[in-house]
């Protein structure tokens, strides 16, 4: 780790304020910026905790919404939506370990968009919006491409409003080291329509799988997905799994997720 | 017989301080005026090193010194325990394994240059600061490559990547080759032992302290053995004599090997305290224990077996290239020669065997022992092949263990060892009761019945432990005898403080030992402590590794208070005017056979310091006597495994449902540390099987350099362990009648992982003869879709 300075300001106007300097991060619970941090990888000159800000914490339920602050911790999103929203619940109680869901937050998964994030899934196919310090952004128009995010410069997520869904799924197969999806599907059926989000597959993140969304909208049952195979161009090949490995997993996680959301 | 002797499982006292935060481990040591040392690794895998500039680095704040080879040009080598000859029977390449490096970079984690400053974090910015051009030449990296004409090479001035081409039994060899080639049926299987990564919870310390008024080091470090690094950084590196040298080693928070070797840093500090005149401390982050802790396995083997149609073995043939890494670590050299050839008989009378190892040199990480060292390697082999045989043969994977399981002792294997005894059929019948192996198919059934397959793997194995006799290690290349010493101090009042040479860096020495000692006289555990771990206290020791710590050690312990027993006799015929020969101590009371006179144990021990009235004539006063211990024999711990496993077929997920697991350890002391020992053994088998490997890609660099990508197992990859070590036969030659028990998990645990997964996808129709470690879901999936295309 690099020296730098830390502020913690009280309020999202302070934190805003404080990011506006040059050189300047925020810090949310720093489960992925820290280990960054440690091994050198980044000099920020000043690191803005959004830690001691109230208004940023918190889950409400309005309706057929699921509103949770910006800096709300996992573990606190899987205890408070286990009967609004269970399928959200079950993704964030299986984020990392008990250390990273009481740190983590979903500011900070959303904010880095890691390719083989869980959030990231469950906003695309919730059809989420992610609020800002300055503007509300659809999650179709939020994800860019691996750890590219419409945010600018210093915008802060300040919550993420989930529409709820008449039934969910989230299925996740892990990578064995880091236990983050290795290929992970969430569906979520609307009355208008089915959404089925794939994370930790693609190079370029989060993506929705349209041909799924079609079949299932048409029939919500595991068989109409059956046949269909997600392709492997574009797929991320390691060593944890050849593109191919990938592509397939789409497809059995897509259809163990839409029999698990019956 | 008081509380707590042999057989009782007392709960281990050193957990009270471990488990609320009081162990005392290295870098809890700080010496009064210390400076932090940062190293300056290479990122590149192989390069000369064109510029070497510290000029601008040392003009840093806070920088007291920057070190490089410069600086340590009357200092030898990191030296090889081991000298192997090779099949003509020439000596081993032996390359210099510099503290810096001299010229070249030969791996990634390589250490270029040592930044001494105030602090830690200044160290490490000044270490940024440092110029340096690499001049970058191709990694070897690949073993085969490497062995080919024109392959880079590591060392130069050697001309070639080969250490070593090993041959055993070398006499042996056109036997078995004859045998193999007019045998009716012959198994072959190509697989690899994959590369592991120790990590160990407590990455390495040293801090090394030098006082000038006496001219007297100090070298505090995360070590299994003090003793050893002692005499290796003394004599081969530093020059700095036993009597001028302090090697401790506290609480170390475990090793699986990784703590047994001699390394760069420790004998850095060692030797910067006294350039710089201050203490040095190193503590090393978990990104470079990846890269600088030694590996372990890296085995490529193809074995063949040779067998009569109705499964009877004939002949063994295996041929392994073993990968050294960039330089010689400590024991490396004897891992894959003669701690890994000589198990290849397993627990099976096969009348001929060869092994051919040939080690190689790449620009990696030093390879060296990792729990089982060798023998995993060996047992992985022969348990694999086996049940191969037994699937081409049609002959059921136990029935063809039992076919040709030894079954008299002292049985001589032909590759050099003797088993002196054991009963491998009854552990079978045990392994076959705890693992209900009569309820599989209806298990099975179930799991079918939701689309899972379901498989049962077995293997057995034997190990050669208790390390061991000198004067055979002698004659195939140790450079050091390999017993133990043991001092034990009866103290005036009656307690008993126990200087072990064997090291406890968790394996509950501190239990244990003082449980054969309360047992031997009579008195109760608590009144005995345990010493380890400092060469300043302890009189001599060789280390804890190979499962030798209560077989060696505790022996040694065992010859010490039989002194102590013989000359307290003597004392307390004195007090009660008996003849010697009729002192019988009992339940910690000394009485005269036949007669109701007694003296307890205190009155003795303060007679011998308060020598008032006393045989002063005959014995010295006092009551303290040392003890060495060099065993006769190895000792063969052995075990039968069963692992019960879950393939999912569309996702190649494989599930852990059960293990089972029946040892032979001898005697067991503390059954309770002992199951310990083998649930921890049993998760590091299976972490090497189901999901460790470390990586490299072709231009050296580590592709598993954290646990991003490093897969450790986890509880919830492991099942309930059913473990029995009921079936006991004792050591015939160490006066305890052990075994050890420490490496018999890790060893027996791989193969019937293995066998098991293979189990289920063949019997689900799925036709796959092998899938190498780690059985990760991609590579499971992948043989899945090979089978089926
Ligand atoms: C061992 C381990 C296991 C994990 N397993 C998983 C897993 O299975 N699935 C998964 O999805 N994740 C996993 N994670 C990641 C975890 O969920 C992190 O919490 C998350 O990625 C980042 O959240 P954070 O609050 O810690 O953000 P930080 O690390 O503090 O910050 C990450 C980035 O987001 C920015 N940022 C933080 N908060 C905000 C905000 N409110 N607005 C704008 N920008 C912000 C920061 O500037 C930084 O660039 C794991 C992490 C660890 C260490």
């Amino acid at each position: 780790m690099y020296a730098f300075e830390l502020v913690r300001p009280a309020t999202v106007a302070e934190a805003v304020a404080a990011l506006a300097e040059d050189g300047a991060q925020a810090l949310g619970g720093g489960q992925t910026l820290i280990p960054t941090l440690k091994a050198r990888l980044a000099m920020p000159e000043k690191l803005v905790s959004l830690g001691g800000i109230a208004e940023l914490r918190g889950v409400t339920v309005e309706g057929d919404e699921v509103r949770i602050g910006g800096g709300t911790p996992h573990a606190t999103v899987a205890h408070e939506v286990a009967k609004a929203y269970p399928a959200l619940a079950s993704l964030a109680e299986r984020i990392g370990d008990p250390h990273v869901r009481n740190r983590g937050t979903i500011g900070g998964s959303l904010a880095n968009n890691d390719p083989s994030a869980c959030y990231p899934a469950a906003a695309l196919a919730s059809g989420a919006t992610i609020v800002t310090n300055k503007r509300e952004i659809a999650a179709d128009d939020y994800f860019q491409g691996m750890f590219a995010t419409a945010l600018d410069e210093g915008e802060i997520i300040t919550e993420v409003i989930f529409p709820i869904p008449q039934a969910a799924h989230y299925e996740k197969i892990r990578q064995p080291a880091s236990r983050f999806p290795l290929v992970a599907v969430f569906v979520a059926k609307f009355a208008d329509g089915v959404r089925v989000a794939v994370t930790g597959a693609a190079e370029n993140g989060v993506f929705r799988w349209t041909e799924a969304e079609e079949a299932l909208s048409a029939d919500f049952s595991p068989s109409a997905v059956e046949g269909l195979s997600a392709d492997s161009d574009g797929m991320i090949g390691d060593m944890h799994g050849t593109p191919e490995y990938r592509a397939h997993l789409i497809g059995v996680m897509t259809r163990r997720a839409v029999a698990a959301a019956g | 017989m008081p509380d707590g002797g042999i057989g009782a499982s007392t709960k281990r006292r050193e957990d009270v301080r471990f488990l609320t935060g009081k162990g005392r481990y290295t870098d809890d040591y700080n010496r009064p005026d210390q400076t932090y040392v940062w190293f300056l690794r290479s990122d590149v895998a192989h390069g000369r090193i064109t510029k070497l500039d510290t000029s601008a680095a040392e003009a840093m704040p806070g920088v007291v010194k920057i070190f490089t080879s410069a600086d340590f040009t009357t200092a030898g080598g990191i030296p090889a325990g081991w000298q192997i000859h090779d099949r003509q029977g020439e000596p081993m390449k032996e390359p210099k394994h510099p503290i810096l490096a001299e010229g070249k970079v030969r791996h990634v984690g390589d250490p270029i240059a040592a930044v001494v400053a105030e602090t830690r974090a200044q160290a490490r910015d000044a270490a940024e600061a440092i110029e340096v051009d690499i001049e970058e030449l191709p990694a070897v990296v690949d073993m085969r490559a490497a062995l080919e004409a024109g392959s880079a090479l590591v060392h130069d001035d050697m001309g070639t990547n080969l250490c070593f081409d090993w041959g055993f039994v070398e006499d042996n060899r056109d036997a078995v080759d004859a045998a193999i080639k007019a045998a009716p049926h012959v198994t072959t299987l190509e697989l690899v032992n994959n590369r592991l990564i120790p990590n160990a919870m407590e990455p390495r310390v040293a801090l090394g302290d030098y006082d000038q008024a006496d001219d007297q080091h100090t070298l505090y470090t995360t070590s299994q053995n003090p003793h050893v690094i002692r005499l290796l950084m003394g004599a081969f590196v530093l020059s700095i004599p036993e009597q001028k040298l302090r090697v401790v080693a506290p609480d170390v928070g475990g090793g699986f090997g990784s703590k047994i070797f001699h390394y760069a840093e420790e004998a850095f500090v060692t030797a910067a305290a006294k350039v710089v005149g201050r203490p040095v401390k190193w503590t090393s982050t978990r990104s470079e224990a990846f890269m600088s802790d030694a590996h372990g396995r890296d085995h490529v083997t193809k074995i063949e077996l040779a067998t009569e149609k109705d499964g009877t073995f004939l002949a063994l043939r295996s041929t392994t290239l073993a990968n050294m890494g960039a330089y010689l670590s400590t024991f490396a050299p004897s891992i894959p020669t003669y701690l890994h050839g000589t198990l290849m008989a397993g627990n099976y009378k096969t009348p001929q065997i060869y092994v051919n190892v040939r080690a190689v040199f790449t620009n990696t990480v030093p390879v060296d022992a990792y729990r089982g060292a060798g023998r995993p390697e060996a047992t992985f082999q022969i348990e694999r092949v086996i049940d191969k045989a037994a699937r081409e043969l049609g002959i059921d994977p136990i029935e063809i263990r039992r076919r040709n399981y030894v079954t008299e002792f002292p049985y001589q294997t032909p590759v050099a060892v003797n088993y002196d005894i054991g009963d491998y059929n009854a552990l079978m019948d045990k392994l076959i009761e705890i693992a209900d192996v009569a309820g599989f198919p209806a298990r099975r059934e179930e799991s079918a019945a939701r689309g899972r397959l379901r498989g049962l793997g077995i293997s057995s194995y034997i190990e050669a432990c208790g390390i061991a006799p000198s004067n055979l290690v002698g004659q195939l290349g140790a450079r050091a005898g390999l017993y133990e010493a043991a001092t034990v101090r009866v103290n005036p009042t009656g307690g008993i403080t126990v200087f072990t040479g064997s090291h406890s860096h968790g394996q509950g020495h501190e239990t244990t030992f003082p449980q054969v000692v309360a047992s031997m006289l009579g008195i109760d555990a608590g009144s005995i402590e345990i010493s380890h771990g400092d060469t300043a206290k302890v009189p001599f020791g060789m280390g804890t590794y190979g499962s030798r710590s209560l077989a060696v050690g505790g022996s040694a312990i065992v010859k010490a208070v039989d002194k102590i027993i013989a000359k307290a006799k003597k004392i307390a015929a004195h007090l009660m005017e008996a003849a010697e020969t009729d002192i019988e101590l009992k339940d910690g009371r000394f009485s005269v056979a036949g007669t109701d006179k007694s003296v307890a144990w205190a009155d003795v021990t303060l007679a011998a310091y308060v020598p008032h009235n006393y045989p002063l004539d005959q014995i010295e006063p006092g009551l303290e006597e040392t003890a060495f211990y060099d065993p006769s024999n190895f000792t063969y711990p052995a075990g039968a495994y069963a692992c019960e496993v879950e393939v999912d077929p569309e996702t190649g997920v494989v599930t852990v449902l059960g293990f089972a697991a029946a040892d032979d350890f001898g005697n067991v002391v503390n059954p309770m540390i002992v199951e310990g020992q083998v649930h921890g053994g049993i998760a590091q088998g299976i972490g090497q099987a189901m999901l460790e490997a470390a990586g490299y890609d072709e231009n050296g660099q580590i592709t598993t350099g954290s646990y991003m990508d490093y897969a450790m197992p986890r509880s919830n990859d492991v099942p309930n362990y059913k473990v029995d070590h009921s079936c006991v036969t004792p050591c015939t030659h160490n006066p305890l009648g052990v075994k050890g028990c420490g490496e018999a998990g890790a060893i027996g645990s791989p193969p019937a992982f293995v066998n098991a997964v293979l189990d289920a996808l063949n019997s689900g129709g799925i036709k796959v003869d092998h899938i190498n470690m780690p059985l990760t879901p991609s590579r499971v999936w992948a043989a899945i879709q090979a089978a089926r295309a």
